[in-house]
């Protein structure tokens, strides 16, 4: 009987049954792509919502205040950040073919602008990834 | 867009990440959100008045 139970716990519920069927790191590639896709996928709207606010408000921001797309980098700090900038997926790709953002940074704010972006890069990532422990039971 | 609106805005977006990533329940992330969002603001208002005593 115990055992039973035991098996039947392991197993799980029929919805988490069938969250567990499909491809595990679609939730991971949604998020990076669309910042709060992932959760979306996952039922989770409104964490989802706060999460695409903020990181598109933040992405939006930056480059409101003329921040910097990092393109072709020159030595290690523009390495870094391209990678992050690259973290916010779609957001960056798409920027990059309208022209937004500056070439220089020449004023203050557009020093500021330019962290916005790639924090918002990074912040995705950390948003992916949770996306990615949810779909797979790491995390509730 | 002055330098404080910059940091608040910027702490908030960051706040919201960190709270819901970081957490599991609801509560849990609004609690850690606005820890993290009073860290943000009170490390900067601190720090501005540190290099304000510095630069005098």
């Amino acid at each position: 009987m115990a055992t039973e139970e035991n098996k039947s716990a392991a197993a799980g519920s029929p919805a988490q049954i069938e969250s567990q069927q499909g491809f595990v790191y679609l939730p991971l590639i949604a998020g990076w792509l669309v910042p709060g896709a992932g959760h979306f996928l996952l039922r989770k709207w409104g964490r989802g919502a706060l999460l695409a606010a903020s990181i598109v408000g933040m992405f939006s921001m930056g480059i409101v205040m003329q921040g910097k797309l990092h393109s072709s980098p020159h030595d290690i700090l523009d390495i870094l950040g391209l990678a992050g900038d690259l973290g916010t997926g779609l957001l960056y790709f798409v920027s990059r073919v309208l022209g937004l953002g500056a070439d220089q940074v020449q004023v203050t704010t557009a020093d500021y602008g330019t962290r916005f972006i790639v924090v918002a890069g990074l912040l995705n990532v950390i948003a992916a990834v949770d996306a990615h422990n949810l779909r797979t039971g790491r995390k509730s | 867009m002055t330098h404080f609106p910059a940091v608040v805005l910027f702490a908030l977006f960051a706040s919201i990440v960190f709270g819901i990533t970081q957490r599991e329940t609801p509560m849990r992330m609004v609690r850690y959100g606005a820890y993290c969002f009073a860290l943000f603001v009170g490390s900067v208002i601190a720090l501005s008045w540190v290099m304000f005593l510095i630069a005098r």
